[in-house]
């Protein structure tokens, strides 16, 4: 199911440093064509429909097509992501809808505490950071 | 229009790229769950002063397998002994696995699991009454005792599609975002000049600008995950992007260290994981979470029949587990299917309408029964948008309804990987622990411990996640659990080789001109064709990928002959991969794009001859299901209960496969 980009929407992250979907595709799927300004999927057939382009692209512009070579017409999922939850809305080739919501997150961006400057005890055990004592196999 | 002998993407390549030259102490490879884990665990470790630094050929926040974020985390030991999950494993993969590894990945995973709660993973819980509550509604967290909702012995429900950005931001914190380097493809890890099997560096490029990255390092973690598309897939068209493991898993990870001679384990093992046909949906919470049952084309539940129990029979004592091996399970699919008796069918029907008939009987009124049904089908449809949102793509094209109808499974493609259902990898040392057995052998290939916990058979060259061999069953949480135990070893690996001064063999420029060789064939050669793609002097990577995948797929046991080789079709398949390998060489590439794809199919065509040098060598059918060689067709105990590990040697370029044994530290009887 690749990606593909609404031309009407997209406005290529104005020619910034980071083009959105270009910053996050596992795969190095989606380029900025400079001459247009518009992004596109350069390998659909390599497209793993992980969505994170159509997550984080900040005009909405990028939706899904089902694959060619398996899924019919007509459907279409397409996630709203905010801060903490995201919404789904699955149509479906008949028309019908569901929409889903579900949590992403309990924290704030940016509020994972990695626990910087902590350091652990010896370097010679096998306890990581946080243990204390570990067990060993009972036969 | 212009004629197509132009390069096709945004970014060209030129014939002479920039180089760019590091000198680190510690070179983190990947940037998945292991490397994620290495990176939150590193700086406890390091002195002041240390360089540290993390390269990803994506972008950390949805890279790796996690990228697109997961429903369940498969591994949590919670209130069961770590004993009884090294059982579980040790079964699951047919016996040959490394108890020591699988033990000490579930001493260390829960701590993973917690903080990753504790970064803002939502993770289920039950509710005083047993009803599940998701992540986000107020509840104790896993550290303060709250009850997680188990859908089996070792598996924990989330809401995970924010995963892989949350297991992300800490591990970016910790080390310091000028030292996570995005968008560097590593394609080989370089030797010292002086010092005999260790490690010194890397090379990569830059898949964005015209960059080639040179290390120096004195201990590197190479976690790049598994190898997909290596066999031809179900869907050869747009949807062989639909794999069931990321895609862009390339056999980077086994290839990089196999080249500089790490000994490699098992890598005759692969999976071929039964899942919702096409769109390749996860199975799990349909059978542990909702109970759903397969239904051949009969309509009969086949599972529980005399005939299979038989079967079973065969595989002792594997085969007398409660829960089938994963093989096993997929070996009596393919007997349904074989035998005519398919399609099979996961009931999701029958299995969410019995849920509903429970709650009517019990009296439930039917406004609650109304709210529990809108639960229960948002529970479903949540498992596919968390991880596999194509699959709910295509129920949407088919206009499926899963209480209404069933839906198709199949067993895929075969994958290789080592943190899943599988356990192909690189062979490592365990902790430095007496428990972990000792072997009377002078050399690392026959050893469960040499020093530094995860460290290859080279030295100061670490991996994790799906590297480390014959120890699956690790899955997301295990993987980064790893990734942190081989990060604390790293520095003190550093710490006791301090004097050590890493110098390659190679200049920058030469190293340069390896990386870069596909441009420049693709540069002087585009003029002898009207066409880029069809050339007589160059082949393209996407071509290329395609005979690498119809010749595993035809000789080496592929969906094309239902996993079935032999000795005889192994040899066609080595034939052909030595035309591969040498026709690698030919691979050229107009953009950057396609120099990252030329550098991958390099990688998945060394992984795959490992593959089946190794069935080539095991003469038995370890793992039915997974696949089968027809000359030696059973489970041959009294001569194959041993590990296979292989080694290339970099010198000699010659591989050296071998039996070794297989230690079982947990008792055998009884087996579980």
């Amino acid at each position: 199911m690749p990606s593909y980009v609404d031309p009407s929407k997209c406005d290529g992250c104005k020619g910034g440093d980071k083009t959105a979907c270009m910053y996050i595709c596992p795969n190095d799927l989606m380029v900025l064509n400079v001459e247009e300004m518009r992004a596109y999927n350069q390998e659909p057939d390599a497209c793993w429909e992980c969505y994170s382009c159509v997550k984080i692209c900040p005009q909405g512009a990028i939706f899904v097509r089902g694959y060619d070579d398996f899924v019919p017409m007509g459907g279409q999922v397409h996630p709203m992501r905010s801060s903490n939850d995201i919404m789904w809305t699955v149509k479906f080739r008949n028309g019908n809808l569901k929409r889903f919501k579900f949590p992403i997150r309990t924290t704030a961006e940016g509020a994972a505490n990695a626990y910087v400057g902590q350091k652990g005890a010896s370097l010679d055990d096998e306890c990581l950071l946080l243990e204390t004592a570990l067990p060993t196999p009972k036969k | 229009m212009a004629l197509p002998n132009k390069p096709k993407g945004e970014l060209k390549a030129v014939v002479n790229p920039e180089v760019v030259e590091h000198d680190v102490d510690i070179l983190i490879i990947g940037g998945g769950m292991a490397a994620c884990g290495a990176a939150f665990e590193v700086k406890k470790w390091a002195p002041e002063g240390m360089k540290v630094v993390l390269v990803d050929k994506a972008s950390l926040q949805r890279s790796g397998a996690v990228a697109q974020g997961l429903s369940a985390i498969n591994t949590y030991i919670g209130e069961n002994p770590i004993e009884s999950y090294v059982k579980m494993v040790r079964n699951d993969l047919m016996g040959v696995v490394r108890e020591d590894l699988i033990y000490d990945c579930g001493r260390h995973v829960d701590e993973s699991v917690k903080l990753f709660e504790e970064w803002g993973l939502p993770v289920w819980k039950k509710d005083a009454n047993g009803e599940n509550l998701d992540g986000a509604k107020p509840a104790k967290t896993l550290r303060e005792g709250g009850v997680p909702v188990r859908t089996g012995k070792w598996q924990i429900m989330i809401n995970g599609e924010s995963y892989k950005c949350i297991v992300a931001e800490p591990a970016a914190t910790a080390l310091g975002a000028e030292n996570i380097l995005e968008r560097i493809f590593i394609v080989k890890l370089l030797l010292d000049k002086n010092k005999a099997n260790q490690i010194a560096g890397a090379v990569g490029f830059s898949t964005r600008e015209n960059k080639v990255h040179v290390f120096r390092c004195k201990a590197a973690l190479v976690a790049c995950g598994g190898a997909v598309n290596i066999f031809r897939p179900r869907s050869t068209g747009e949807g062989k992007g639909r794999a069931w493991y990321p895609v862009w898993n390339a056999g980077s990870t086994y290839t990089m260290c196999a080249q500089v001679g790490a000994t490699l384990t098992m890598m005759e093992n692969r999976f071929t994981p039964a899942r919702f046909k096409d769109g390749y949906g996860p199975v799990g919470a349909w059978f542990l979470l909702f109970k759903a049952k397969v239904q051949n084309g009969l309509g009969e539940f086949y599972a529980n029949s005399a005939s299979v129990k038989d079967e079973l029979a065969k595989f002792m004592p594997y085969g007398a587990s409660p829960v089938t091996p994963t093989c096993l399970r997929n070996h009596l699919m393919i007997n349904e299917m074989r035998e005519g008796r398919g399609p099979l069918y996961m009931a999701t029907d029958v299995a969410l309408n019995a849920f509903l008939d429970d709650r009517k009987a019990a009296g439930m009124n039917d406004k609650d029964l109304k709210k529990f049904w809108k639960h229960l089908e948002s529970e479903a449809w949540e498992d596919f948008l968390d991880m596999s949102v194509g699959q709910a793509g295509l129920w949407a094209g088919m206009n499926v309804e899963p209480e209404k109808v069933g839906s198709e499974i199949m067993p895929t493609e075969p994958y290789m990987l080592g943190s899943h259902s599988g356990c192909c990898g690189i062979w490592t040392s365990g902790p430095n622990e007496d428990w972990v057995p000792t072997i009377n052998n002078p050399s690392r290939v026959h050893q469960y411990k040499w020093g530094y916990n995860r460290m290859t058979t080279v030295d100061g060259l670490f991996t994790a996640g799906d590297g480390v061999g014959a120890s699956g069953h690790k899955f997301s949480s295990g993987s980064h659990a790893e990734g942190r135990i081989a990060a604390k070893q790293m520095v003190k690996f550093c710490r006791d080789n301090a004097s050590y001064k890493p110098e390659l063999k190679q200049t920058a420029q030469e190293l340069a001109a390896e990386i870069y060789a596909p441009v420049k064939l693709y540069t002087e050669n585009v003029g002898l064709s009207t066409a880029a793609d069809v050339n007589p002097a160059y082949c393209k990577p996407a071509g290329l990928m395609m005979r690498l995948m119809k010749a595993t797929d035809e000789y080496g046991g592929g969906v094309a002959t239902y996993y079935m080789t032999s000795g005889k079709l192994l040899n066609i398949c080595m034939d052909l991969l030595k035309l591969l390998r040498e026709d690698s060489e030919k691979m050229a590439a107009g953009d950057l794009h396609e120099l990252l794809r030329c550098w991958e199919n390099y990688h998945r065509i060394w992984c795959v001859e490992a593959h089946i040098r190794h069935i080539e060598f095991r003469k038995e059918s370890r793992y039915p299901g997974f696949y089968y060689r027809s000359d030696f067709p059973t489970v041959d105990d009294q001569n194959w209960k041993c590990f296979v590990n292989s080694t290339y040697n970099p010198d000699t370029k010659e591989w050296k496969c071998e039996k070794v044994e297989c230690v079982n530290i947990l008792a055998t009887e009884p087996w579980l």
